[in-house]
């Protein structure tokens, strides 16, 4: 970031939240870069920044679709780029229609899903008919390349959440003989679509919609436009402001679509930097805490479609598509290998059977409505606070709850530890203690400066940290509690020959210990870097990911960390200062994949592998030594040359043209248009949140039609514009974090230093709105939504802006969610912000909507004990609301036609 | 005369003033407010360094401010400030005539460090061809902290020696020493220092009664260490190193932010000639210094002493004079008027 010449922040409030990796933007704000702030509210961020934009939460697509269609109108993009790396002139099949067309649906809705099938988006292919997802088998014989075998269907892709599997890499494609029309002029390609889809989005709309003046958006879009190019370079950074919508992945594939048109992927100072909310987010997805992902951004196999390795391979990957991916056999099997060693051979097909199969869409909030419903016994709680932390916080006490057991491993007595004597529905009456029958085991943890490890960041580097002093009293780390718990669980089933207890038993599970019975994290890492198990080299620690190997010969915990343990060192350790070595600092821990700093850096280079600037050189073809070479690990097979164009028959690394510097990519390309991997359309389109009092003009279709819904008693939305009752809950609120806090309060509440720092809970308010409703200053508000009702201090603040939406004024408030009630020994305590929200999902990674939502604020202090119930069913009762508010998938003002054109296009490729 | 001057006010080498021999170079911070995020940190890990109880709890009400000011138990204080258009205007306005008046722009740009492109020492403000826009709105933020002067008024009036002048010319209490008069309490013309006091229900607390202050981290000095809130300050808002070296990046940061055509910009404490002789805590501030409740003025209050030792005298001597005058006169009369004996009582 600090090579930027112009950075956008938008959905993330970087300098209160990540200010540690603030320094690099106050470092390009002192070369003389241009930092703009996009958000709701004036931050920190803002403070420091040239300048800032107010926005309407949640219009997000709006403004940067904008950005895209002034770019595009202009002829502003980077045309070589555009041309040479991105999907621009590939043409996308005549079976597809745009949400012009349809009312604001893409071709493919199913009305009875609520899900997309996807192959009216693919590619048209030169072998005829279309480029299909993956595992088809199609042989290219004819025009149904890909169409003989089962594609799946969005809504399946849904029931796993499958965004997250392309952490490392795009979605698979059956190969990459894609038809294209180099002129970019056929109205199929890409590029027409591309202006076609975002031809309304104009800077009258942005006025409109996102509450933001023409003169702001042309700021921003000449600051952006003179700021990319062949000298400068535009990033743009987000954090959960753009995730945590009901279309949260798509805000960001906005930001992609426009940095790819300004040709700012891949080079120094561009880029869209993913701002991580915790120390190791990045590394609990590389290695991962989802449900739905295996180490490596490998998908978890599901019951019925992945009963065999070959089912299971076949659908992650097609050997016939480009790029490195076509090697995840070798990854699997060595992963297998490392989980399950001498046991898993050839003979019993690498022990994929001993992996657990997925059967559902087990999202943290389905599985807290399994706990309410009862098919959910047990819940590990590991530096993890629902109770204050997740969205609706009655909701997750209420499933905890209901639990047989409960273990919370934590720094402190959080709140969800202590629900079931002091929560706030122990004050309501709502639940009493000696009716809840949860059995909680708390166990004291270690602090990271009490345990060696590491943390992966946001740049994807893998620093180690070293144990500075032992745990106090019982305190332990993760890595000996689990490593103590599969010993106990094994020793208990010593002996046993049912079959199922055999994965267990069979786990390599044997860390060296020290005299404290700590097991060494260093041989952890080892593990993951993975090992040759055979020929001369056996034992020693893989170089890179590309040795691992489908035949056994091979061990990996993750591949796209190999090579952390090259040479038998662990680089996590490197150290190296800043200031002695060259500014992308490679002896400074260890960056996945093979320390390499700029991910698709062959695009900083032109097509014929100069660099396109001196000024923004990083990596380069030398034609002397005929190698790829730089300042950066070039991303690119090493040899093959700019000049390098395969045959249509090579596939995987082979099949990379000089010209294609996504790597990870099917067909090597950026993807302006994603014909695979989302769920909820192949372009970024506008779409309200689940719960807003805006009507969205552009299309009929107000909401994500894909977005996952949870319609129950216990989780009642409130109606949005066009909806009676909207009156009711008529303002907007976001939620966010301060400096001073972290998250849910376990790592601040308790300490002092911080506590003091800001003590109370509090909402912020425009002074016109406290002049509205009567709020003061120091004072205290009720704030109510369909879930709760909750109390803070006031802070009225010009701070937050009322925006002027479809000519009306809408009123947003701001509510840090760091407070909890009934923790024991907390420092500070006070209503969680949390509680308000609900639980409306994101389809392609189940993140829940709690960036925005509706509700009221009125002056004074909450009721007390049942009269809080009282206050918020008085609200439901006079706004309407049932299980039936906010859950259509279709708006009412949609035509039957659009929704039976995407069915009709539906049936007819059933049919053939 | 000369020695009592240095000692009191004008530009000195308080270390050796002090009779450090050959002391090390003056130490000091520089605190550019215009780069602070107003994290806290600086708060926090000078808490944690140096082991200060928690403060008053509760929210204030006054913007993201919950630390109030500084005190015996908060040595660094982040100050945030909400303003408004013509607020904004008028900061502009003000150090644009503070530069009309030769202020410190007027001095060359000595950084090395200084950006190309960015600042020019000819005419920095003939550089920008327009001011940026003013903003609506704007938040300022910055750490305050005691600012260790040339002349230190809590230092001159301390009656036990519990404040002292180190060798790195920082100003610090022995708090073993201290007896808690609180003499210095009202000589700082800051009001950075002050005595603890027990805080809401705490029934004790460490150093109860004791002046306390920043001591500019002197065991971390003595070990070669950063202060721990300039170690902490994620973005360089707080720097830290010699004093000179201090004051030239801080002209050199105002010349590329006057350059930008941001004249609101303004240095405080760099001034070797003002009320305190300059302080060893330099500060670039976005607006007038009272706005961030600082003294716009700082006067040490034995600034004066040289003057009021010196009118004293004469007013003395006048007095004797006068007496004497009287007397002699009072004798020349008599004699005159050939009266004797003593003058009536009544």
């Amino acid at each position: 970031m600090a090579n930027a010449d112009c950075i956008v922040i938008q959905g993330s409030n970087m300098a209160e939240c990540h200010p540690v990796a603030y320094q690099w933007v106050t470092e390009a704000k002192l070369r003389g870069a241009t930092i703009i702030h996009v958000d709701p509210r004036f931050t920190r961020t803002s403070a420091v920044a040239d300048k800032h934009v107010p926005i309407r939460v949640g219009s997000d697509i709006v403004f940067l679709g904008a950005l895209i269609n002034h770019v595009l109108t202009n002829g502003l993009y980077f045309e070589e780029y555009v041309r040479a790396y991105t999907n621009a002139s590939a043409l996308v099949s005549e079976d597809f229609a745009d949400t012009e067309d349809l009312d604001g649906l893409f071709s493919g809705y199913d009305v009875e899903t609520g899900a997309y099938d996807l192959r009216s988006w693919s590619y048209q292919s030169t072998e005829g008919g279309k480029v299909s997802g993956s595992g088809e088998g199609g042989s290219g014989s004819g025009g149904t390349v890909g169409e003989a075998g089962e594609e799946e269907h969005g809504g399946e892709k849904a029931s796993r959440a499958a965004g997250h599997e392309h952490g490392a890499g795009g979605p698979p494609l059956d190969h990459a003989n894609i038809a294209h029309d180099e002129t970019l002029t056929d109205p199929r390609t890409v590029f027409q679509i591309l202006k076609r889809h975002y031809a309304r989005y104009t800077p009258e709309l942005v006025e409109q919609l996102c509450g933001i003046s023409r003169e702001d958006f042309r700021y921003v879009a000449d600051a952006v436009t003179s700021n990319s190019g062949r000298e400068r370079t535009t990033c743009f950074a987000y954090a959960v402001g753009w995730t945590q919508h009901s279309l949260g992945a798509q805000f960001i594939r906005t930001a992609a679509i426009l940095q790819l048109l300004l040709g700012n992927m891949g080079r120094p100072g561009g880029g869209i930097m993913a701002l991580r909310g915790h120390a190791s987010i990045q590394g609990s997805t590389d290695i991962p805490t989802l449900f739905n992902l295996l180490p490596g951004y490998l998908p978890m196999p599901m019951v019925g479609n992945h009963d065999t390795l070959e089912d299971y391979l076949a659908e992650i990957y097609s050997p016939r598509q480009k790029g490195f991916w076509s090697n995840a056999d070798a990854y699997v099997v060595s992963l297998l290998k490392a989980w399950w060693g001498d046991a898993a051979r050839a003979d019993t097909t690498w022990a994929f059977d001993y992996l657990p199969r997925l059967s559902g869409n087990h999202n943290t909030y389905a599985s807290v409505m399994g706990m309410i419903d009862g098919s959910v016994e047990g819940y590990f709680l590991l530096g993890q606070n629902p109770a204050v932390g997740s969205s609706h916080g009655r909701l997750q006490r209420r499933g905890m709850a209901n639990l047989k057991w409960l273990v919370v491993r934590d720094l402190q007595l959080i709140e969800s530890a202590t629900f079931w004597k002091s929560g706030p529905e122990i004050a309501t009456g709502d639940m009493r203690t000696e009716d809840i029958a949860t059995e909680v085991f708390f166990f004291p943890a270690a602090a990271h400066a009490e345990k060696d490890g590491t943390f992966t960041q946001t740049q994807r580097l893998i620093q180690w940290h070293h144990k500075a002093l032992d745990p106090p009293g019982d305190a332990q780390s993760e890595l000996t509690f689990f490593y103590e718990l599969g010993k106990r669980l094994r020793a208990r089933l010593v002996g046993s020959t049912d079959p199922r207890d055999r994965p267990l038993l069979d786990l390599t599970w044997d860390y060296p210990e020290d005299a404290h019975g700590e097991p060494s994290a260093d041989a952890v890492l080892k593990e993951i870097n993975g090992t040759h198990l055979s020929g001369e080299l056996t034992g020693k620690p893989l170089e890179s990911y590309t040795q691992m190997k489908d035949d056994g010969t091979t061990s990996g915990g993750c591949w796209i960390y190999t090579g952390i343990y090259a040479g038998n060192v662990n680089h996590a350790k490197s150290k190296k200062p800043g200031r002695d070595q060259d500014s992308y600092a490679h002896e400074w821990a260890w960056a996945w994949p093979a320390n390499r700093r700029i991910l698709y850096n062959r695009a900083s280079a032109d097509p014929d592998g100069r660099p396109w600037s001196e000024r923004k050189k990083i990596v380069w073809w030398d034609a002397e030594t005929q190698k790829w070479t730089g300042d950066d690990v070039p991303d690119f097979p090493e040899a093959t040359a700019p000049s390098y164009r395969p045959s249509p028959e090579s596939s995987g690394v082979e099949a990379i043209s000089g010209i294609d510097p996504f790597v990870m990519q099917a067909d090597g390309k950026g993807w302006l248009f994603a014909p695979r991997g989302l769920l909820d359309g192949p372009l970024p389109t506008h779409y309200e949140a689940a719960e807003s009092p805006v009507d969205s003009v552009l299309y009929p279709q107000q909401h994500n039609p894909a977005r996952q819904l949870y319609p129950r008693r216990d989780n009642l939305l409130a109606p949005s514009a066009g909806e009676p009752g909207v009156e009711v809950y008529p303002f907007v609120f976001t939620t966010y974090r301060l400096t001073e806090h972290h998250t849910a309060g376990g790592m601040s509440r308790w300490l002092p230093y911080l506590a003091e720092l800001q003590p109370e809970f509090f909402c912020e308010v425009s002074p016109e709105l406290a002049a509205e409703r009567g709020l003061t200053n120091g004072g205290w508000a009720t704030i109510i939504s369909p879930r709760s009702a909750i109390e803070a201090r006031v802070l009225v603040t010009a701070r937050l802006t009322p925006l002027t939406i479809n000519g009306r004024t809408v009123h947003q408030i701001g509510l840090p969610y760091h407070w909890g009630v009934g923790g024991s020994g907390a420092v500070v305590d006070g209503d969680s912000a949390n509680d308000l929200l609900g639980v409306t999902l994101d389809p392609n990674v189940s993140i829940q909507e709690s960036k925005v939502a509706s509700c009221d604020i009125v002056s004074g202090r909450r009721p007390r004990g049942a009269g809080l119930h009282q206050l918020v069913a008085d609200y439901q009762r006079r706004a309407g609301v049932s299980t039936a508010t906010g859950t259509q998938r279709l708006t009412a003002g949609v035509r039957p036609e659009a929704a039976a054109q995407t069915s009709a296009q539906e049936r007819r490729e059933e049919d053939e | 005369m000369s020695f009592w001057r240095n000692q009191l006010h004008g530009p000195t080498d308080p270390a050796r003033d002090a009779a450090w021999d050959d002391p090390p170079p003056r130490k000091g911070f520089f605190t550019d407010t215009s780069i602070c995020i107003g994290c806290k940190a600086c708060e926090v890990a000078c808490k944690e360094w140096n082991g200060i109880p928690m403060d008053t709890l509760g929210m204030t009400g006054t913007s993201y401010d919950n630390t109030r000011s500084l005190g015996a138990s908060t040595w660094r204080h982040v100050a945030f400030i909400e303003q408004d258009a013509d607020r904004i205007a008028a900061a502009r306005a003000s150090g644009r005539q503070l530069i009309d008046l030769g202020m410190p722009t007027a001095r060359p740009a000595l950084s090395p460090t200084a950006e190309p492109g960015t600042g020019s020492a000819a005419d920095p403000l003939a550089q920008s061809a327009t001011a940026p826009e003013l903003p609506d709105f704007r938040w300022l933020i910055a750490s305050d902290v005691c600012k260790h002067c040339t002349h230190a008024g809590c230092l001159d009036v301390c009656p036990t020696g519990a404040l002292f002048r180190t060798e790195h010319g920082t100003v610090v209490v022995q708090d073993d020493v201290c007896n808690g008069c609180g003499y210095c309490v009202p000589a700082c013309p800051f009001g950075v220092i002050d005595r603890r006091e027990r805080e809401g229900d705490q029934v004790a607390v460490k150093n109860e009664g004791i002046a306390q202050k920043c001591t500019l981290c002197y065991d971390r000095l003595q070990a070669d260490q950063r202060p721990s809130c300039a170690q902490a300050c994620p973005t360089t808002s707080i720097s830290f190193g010699t004093l000179a070296d201090m004051r030239t990046t801080a002209h050199a940061r105002l010349q590329v932010l006057h350059a930008q055509g941001l004249t609101e910009a303004r240095l405080y404490g760099a001034d070797e000639d003002d009320g305190v002789g300059g302080t060893g805590s330099v500060f670039l501030l976005l607006d007038e210094p009272e706005v961030y409740g600082l003294p716009p003025d700082p006067r040490v209050t034995t600034a004066d002493l040289p003057d009021i030792f010196r009118r004293a005298g004469w007013a003395g001597a006048a007095m004797l004079g006068t007496a004497a005058a009287a007397f002699l006169a009072d004798v020349v009369t008599d004699a005159v008027l050939g009266r004797s004996g003593r003058k009536g009582l009544s």
